[in-house]
């Protein structure tokens, strides 16, 4: 790589650590896993519409312990990204942007999506036998 | 009057007249997905069972087919817009930016004809 001799802005190494940082960070790595996440969604439409055969051998995949979790992360991150985008809508709107209603809102997002996702979980635990 | 010098405009540099679209159309995309993310959840809690009939018959209603293809091709759309913005943030070189950017939307395209084909297919009662 050819290094670019101009000077660079100042990056995130001379920032103070803010919480709404890492709740920032945290929206780009959810929204990534879901894109990932979102070929599992693919692959179950396609099992489903290819018949019970091809159903039932996505279902053991689906179903499976690395299966499970990473369904469960998807969970996670689905909250997580949807309350966390949210908050991203009324920055856009030029709502929050005072630093002890930035701080409240980022921990309100990380909270209710922990709640959220619980809660999801919770309700799917009946699923388990997946059948 | 123009102040982008015509050798700017020829080599592409400065705005393309095409940005605020981008972010714009993650932004909608965003809103309509709230609703529809949680109906997609609480529909599919709401199922007795993930056994293939029930979700068969489940997605062989009209209005389950027309929400659930908004949903997912909604969220296809919005996956490829945020990569995109991650690619362009993250990646430099021109050419593995650019290669990047096109396997993105060859990936995000081909997951959306699998999600069209799929539901026309469970909706036409091919499934069965």
């Amino acid at each position: 790589m050819t290094v670019n001799p101009r000077p660079l802005s100042p990056h995130l190494q001379v920032y103070r650590f803010f919480p709404a940082m890492a709740v920032s960070i945290l929206h780009r790595a959810s929204g990534v896993f879901l894109s990932l996440a979102s070929l599992l969604l693919v692959y179950w439409l396609l099992a489903v519409a290819n018949g019970p055969d091809a159903y039932a051998a996505a279902s053991q995949i689906l179903a499976s312990l690395p299966g499970r979790l990473v369904i469960a992360a998807a969970v996670i991150a689905f909250w997580y990204h949807l309350l966390a985008g949210l908050r991203h809508l009324l920055l856009d709107a030029g709502i929050g942007f005072d630093l002890p209603v930035a701080r409240r809102i980022g921990f309100a997002v990380v909270a209710l999506a922990v709640l959220a996702a619980a809660a999801t979980l919770a309700a799917a635990w009946r699923y388990l036998d997946w059948s | 009057m123009s102040l982008r010098s015509p050798l700017g405009a020829a080599l592409g540099h400065g705005s393309a007249r095409s940005g605020p679209a981008h972010g714009w159309n993650q932004r909608l995309s965003a809103l309509a997905l709230v609703p529809l993310g949680l109906w997609f959840l609480c529909a599919l809690l709401a199922l007795p069972d993930l056994g293939h009939a029930t979700v068969v018959a489940w997605i062989a209603t009209p209005t389950t087919a027309v929400l659930l293809l908004l949903f997912a091709l909604l969220s296809l759309w919005h996956s490829l817009l945020g990569v995109a913005t991650i690619v362009e943030d993250y990646v430099h070189g021109p050419v593995v930016k650019t290669a990047s950017l096109l396997a993105l939307q060859a990936a995000h395209g081909v997951a959306a004809l699998c999600v069209i084909v799929a539901v026309i297919a469970i909706l036409g009662g091919s499934a069965r």
